[in-house]
């Protein structure tokens, strides 16, 4: 354990600070650009590994904690730390930064500095999210990490950006603005105090608990996202450039599953159980009303942003079952998702480089010509699919048996995803990768090369990885969701 | 022992890497012999383990912890029983003899090596199946056998029969799974573990609970776990209403015909119930249930059978059939007797479709059985082995089908659980069916005029050996296998791994009046599945050899049955009707109406729209002209003034 090193203020400003220099070495010598950036992202995630390593697992409170002052007169601080919950996404983000960087190697030709400084900045501001305890430096570093994905989106986007990236902006921004209030509020009521740990035994009467929870519940909501504030997210996909959406899916969309955890349930918990039933429904809402629009996309990215929504459903609905593997279920989702949605957006990119098209229609046999990548492909389609073996089982499997202590209904809407999941996703595999060579494009296909392959690979072992064994996932959030668990029960009116 | 255990499922796991990953660089060769070879080394550690059994050497025990989650622990692990031993030596031997016979089947396809791996893959997932110990490890088998038959079916992906017919077969199977799940999430509930073990000595407090799903109305507990695991086997093994993606399944290569959707992976349904039988025996409901099911697959697609003209289908839906009969069994908990009834038909079954296949070869993989013709003449073994596979599914006395047959319909005679009478009148009169379509098979295939090109029958020859020494190995236990009646079902072999109620145990009813193997066939004389079965195949002899003319006559004179039976009783189009039709009918209203018109238009564009909307009317206000302001003004002084003025 490393006793007094500030590990995490590294693992955040690290990835900012090599983002700056290659932000600042501009577009003169874009090889060098592309190692550096793939040099620092690896280092990001290098560093982060001691998180895992060093992680006390009996430990129920913070653990690596830093805390300095930063405004004295308002009591805000420097203060950050990781419990089991947070740990894993600052690990999963790390994991994706050099993924990314390596998928856009060749693919992004023009401002490769600044996409790529782009990247390792919000790889930074996103660990800072996961890692604040201070209620201000987390409001920072949440809305920091709108910027760079809005300048993605608008750059690099594709013909309908400026309307995306805007939209996927103002959505998300007044949804954070609620939060805002809240936190407000918390600072009042508190004496003083901007620690989030402090709000936690902060006892709330019901009326403002439940406008609490409100407010936090819009800024988490639009992120998930949960339905009916999901519309955002196929256009953002759709415009995003395919590093964009890998992040995005990975994990933009983990803020707010984990805002539910840090703010909603333990700030406000008797708010939380009394309106438990609103989010579980809309989250059902999500994984079978979702699941059955993804069936008719004919564009692949949109097909993919609509299971996404479909699957986040299971974080939602994992974390207000009240119960250890419901919500251990959904943190694994959570990670898992993460992977899969990951992957099948770089296939996708993989295919839209070769033929400039998303469209479905445009596809099919690509397996005649892309032996390898179909391979691959099966897998993570299979993965989106729940299959067991694979990590979208996993959190699938845990969130359904969680559902069935509460209610047997919930459960039943949850396992309908075995079908839609698999309809869809197989289906999309079925139009663009089997049957014969539909026309002379696909003819003149090439299979992966060595970096496209790279990546899924390690994509595709993490997958299985998280299915054969997920017990090293899981245990590192044991104590912190059953402390977490016992700290909602309690009441604090 | 405990590495042994693990070997059985390793070794073709591993047979399935190589070949997958280096099938370019080891080659033709190098990836049949891995493959070959490390099958039959799981075949000889079954044979091991199963003496071993035999000894009274039984094994449970977990191989890792997968994952903890509160108290919950789920791990990975075996149970090693008589069981588990005999699927064991059922799925290697099988899998086994699959494997040499793809050499001749595959030779000169280009996905070659993808095809060794495939196989190897499900032999290895169906193990993991077949040997668990916890209801984890069997669901993930269960999955993933559909998975290498999603893609095996698919084999010869740039047809668009095979595509389609893999991913309907990967839905339906999907749509029985959430019963599956959800049975298991309600053991998991109750209970709070997976573990086989754990769950069966709290069977007795499962069916004492009770579940309120529609409120108000109170059901057992275990009735309903016992429904909804029943519901996945009715997927995997293939059940009316589930049954429909069997048939389309021969799409894929034959061989995998005769392992997965024959011989084993349809079998699983069948093995899940039997080894759930501390369960199941708790619920007289389901086992109605499963009778009717059973009874309805067993009779309905034998009538099927008899109207197809493609080789393959034939075989497939009296495949069908005869998993009706193993869910007849275990409706009437004459358990002991699926299992064995599984065994002998994964042997004539599996000789049966291999047969077919070296037939397809000979024909130039032409599968309409009009086309062929007096194929007894080029095709010794094959018509040999063939024609003693068709003796043991007609079940003639002497042969295995004969034994585990009989052992079902006297089971269910013996059942006095309801619904047992409808069930032994679909098992009784099917027998007729079964004979019926299993001579038309052989008399249309082997006797009588040839019917093919003259191109075709001038290139007619026996297959390779590498096709007929497997038939002939599958064809020893076919006739022989029959002759285990005496250990498995009488002999107490799976007192350890099955339970039954005292009060419905029809096997010892039946072991009662049990004289032996010579006795049970002597006495079969005198019964009506005997004269049915030589009924049925004098009428095949006599539609199909003496009066030829007459099937064609038949067939106008009732033609409203006949296109009944030819269109599957119309099931596949109610079914694209309805759910494929109707599934996309809804995806599009919920995507262009409501997400796209109500969501996204109205509510968040619309919005958007609304703020444009108050600010143009907040720049009117802005005008930039004094006596607008002025105006205001004086109507602002005007208002407050009256309010304080006239305070309400």
């Amino acid at each position: 354990m490393l006793f007094g090193f500030p590990l995490l203020s590294l693992i955040i400003w690290l990835p900012i600070i090599s983002g700056l220099i290659v932000f600042l070495m501009s577009d003169r010598n874009t090889q060098a650009v592309r190692w550096v950036a793939l040099a620092g992202s690896v280092a990001g995630f290098l560093v982060a590994l001691p998180l895992y390593s060093g992680f006390d697992t009996s430990m129920g409170s913070m653990q690596f904690i830093e805390r300095n002052v930063w405004f004295e007169r308002l009591n805000v601080y420097y203060y950050l730390g990781v419990d089991g919950i947070s740990m894993p996404l600052i690990l999963l983000n790390s994991f994706t930064t050099p993924l990314v960087v390596i998928a856009g190697w060749e693919v992004i030709r023009e401002k490769v500095s600044q996409y790529m400084g782009a990247f390792l900045i919000m790889s930074g501001v996103l660990n800072g999210v996961f890692a604040s305890l201070d209620a201000i430096l987390f409001y920072s570093f949440w809305e920091a990490s709108l910027v760079p994905m809005f300048i993605i989106i608008g750059v690099w986007g594709g013909p309908n950006r400026i309307y995306a990236a805007l939209k996927f902006f103002l959505y998300t921004f007044l949804g954070s603005l609620l939060m805002l209030v809240a936190l407000i509020y918390l600072y009042q009521a508190s004496g003083g105090s901007f620690s989030i740990l402090d709000y936690h035994h902060l006892p709330i009467p019901m009326t403002a608990q439940i406008l609490i929870f409100i407010g936090f519940m819009v800024a988490f909501a639009v992120k998930v996202p949960m339905w009916p504030v999901h519309t955002w997210l196929p256009d953002a996909h759709v415009e995003a450039p395919t590093g964009g959406s890998v992040v995005l899916a990975a994990i933009l969309l983990k803020l707010g599953g984990y805002g539910f955890l840090r703010f909603s349930l333990p700030i406000t918990p008797d708010a939380s159980h009394e309106l438990s039933w609103i989010l579980i429904v809309l989250s059902l809402i999500a994984i079978v009303y979702i699941g059955i629009v993804a069936l008719m996309q004919r564009d692949m990215k949109k097909l993919i942003a609509y299971s996404s929504v479909s699957h986040m459903g299971f974080v939602t609905l994992g974390f207000f079952l009240f119960n250890p593997i419901g919500m251990e279920g959904a943190m694994v989702q959570m990670i898992s998702h993460g992977f899969i949605s990951g992957a099948l957006f770089l296939c996708v990119g993989v295919l839209y480089d070769r033929l400039h098209t998303r469209m479905i229609a445009d596809y099919g046999g690509v397996v005649n010509r892309m032996p390898a990548f179909a391979a691959l492909f099966m897998l993570f389609a299979m993965a989106n699919s729940g299959l067991p073996g694979t990590s979208g089982f996993v959190g699938e499997f845990m969130v359904i048996m969680g559902s069935m202590e509460v209610n047997f209904w919930y459960a039943f809407f949850a396992a309908l995803t075995l079908i839609l999941g698999a309809s869809y996703s197989l289906w999309l595999y079925k139009k663009v990768v089997f049957g014969a060579v539909a026309n002379p494009n696909v003819e003149g296909m090439k299979d992966i090369s060595a970096r496209e392959f790279l990546v899924l690979a390690i994509l595709a072992v993490a997958v299985l990885a998280l299915g054969i064994y997920p017990l090293p996932l899981t245990e590192v959030m044991h104590v912190t969701v059953d402390n977490l668990l016992e700290h909602v029960a309690r009441t604090k009116l | 022992m405990e590495n042994l255990y693990l070997l059985v499922p390793a070794a073709p796991l591993l047979g399935a890497i190589v070949a997958g990953l280096f099938g370019r660089q080891i080659g033709l060769i190098g990836s049949h012999r891995a493959t070959i070879a490390l099958v039959a080394l799981s075949f000889i550690a079954s044979v091991v383990i199963f003496i071993d059994v035999l000894q009274g050497n039984l094994y449970n025990g977990s191989v890792y912890t997968w994952m903890t989650s509160g108290e919950t622990v789920i791990e990975i692990g075996f149970l090693i029983d008589t069981l588990s031993a005999t699927m064991m030596m059922v799925v290697t031997g099988v899998s086994l003899m699959v494997h040499i016979y793809t050499i001749g089947y595959m030779q000169g396809d280009p996905g070659y090596q993808r095809f060794f791996s495939y196989i190897s893959l499900f032999t290895f997932s169906m193990l993991m199946l077949v040997m668990s110990n916890n209801f984890l490890q069997l669901f993930f088998g269960w999955e993933a056998v559909g998975l290498v038959s999603y893609l095996l079916i698919g084999f010869w992906y740039t047809r668009p029969t095979a595509i389609y017919a893999n991913l309907k077969a990967f839905l339906v199977n999907r749509i029985a799974d959430i019963g599956f799940l959800l049975g298991i999430a309600l053991i998991l509930a109750n209970v709070g573990t997976l573990d086989y073990e754990l769950v069966f000595t709290h069977a007795g407090y499962l069916a004492s609970r009770t579940i309120e799903i529609v409120p108000g109305e109170s059901w057992m507990l275990m009735t309903v776990i016992c429904l909804l695991l029943f519901i996945g086997a009715m997927g995997k093994s293939a059940q009316f209403p589930l049954h429909v993606w069997l048939p389309d399944s021969m799409e894929g290569p034959t061989p995998i015909s005769a392992l997965i959707h024959a011989a084993t992976m349809v079998t699983a349904g069948i093995f899940m119930v039997a080894r759930m039988s501390p369960l199941f025996e708790l619920s007289v409901t389901v086992h109605s249930v499963i009778f009717v099911i059973g009874g309805i697959t067993t009779l309905f697609m034998a009538l099927v059978a008899v109207v197809q003209n493609d080789i393959k289908r034939v075989v497939a839906y009296s495949t069908l059939s005869q998993l009706g009969y193993m869910t007849v069994a275990l409706g009437a908990s004459a358990y002991s007797a699926a299992i064995f009834h599984l065994m002998t038909h994964a042997f004539f079954k599996a000789l049966l479709f291999l047969g077919a296949g070296s037939v397809i070869i000979a024909m130039h993989h032409e599968q309409d059985m009009r086309k062929m013709g007096g194929l007894k003449r080029y095709m010794p073994i094959t018509f040999g082995t063939m024609f003693v596979a068709a003796l043991a599914s007609a079940g003639v006395p002497g042969f295995s089908g004969f034994f585990s047959k009989d052992a079902i319909i006297e089971g269910v005679l013996l059942s006095e659980i309801p619904g047992a009478g409808f069930a032994y009148f679909c098992a009784l009169s099917t027998v007729f069916v079964t004979a019926l379509y299993t001579f038309r098979l052989i008399f249309m295939t082997f006797y009588g005029e040839p019917g093919m090109d003259s191109h075709t029958r001038d290139h007619l020859r026996e297959s390779p050996w590498v096709v007929t020494v497997p038939l002939i190995l599958l064809a020893i236990p076919t006739v022989a296998a029959g002759w285990l009646i005496d250990p498995m079902l009488f002999g107490g072999f799976f007192t350890e791994a099955i339970y039954i109620d005292a009060q419905h145990d029809v096997m010892a009813k039946m072991g009662e009046s049990y004289t032996g193997i010579f006795g049970m066939m002597i006495h079969a004389l005198t019964t009506p599945p005997f004269w049915l079965a030589m009924s049925g195949i004098f009428t095949a002899w006599f539609l199909y050899r003496y009066q030829t003319a007459l099937p064609g006559k038949i067939k106008k004179l009732a033609n409203p049955i006949y296109i009944l039976l030819d269109r599957k009783y119309f099931i596949d189009e109610l079914y694209s009707w309805l759910f494929a039709g109707g599934l996309r009918t809804l995806s599009t209203v919920l995507w262009k109406y409501v997400d796209m018109k109500v969501i996204d238009g109205l509510m968040v564009n619309g919005t958007a729209r609304a703020m444009g909307w108050f600010a143009m009317m907040g720049r009117r206000f802005q005008s930039g002209y004094i006596y607008h302001y002025a105006f205001s003004m004086i109507v602002g002084v005007f208002v407050l003034m009256s309010i304080w003025l006239f305070p309400f």
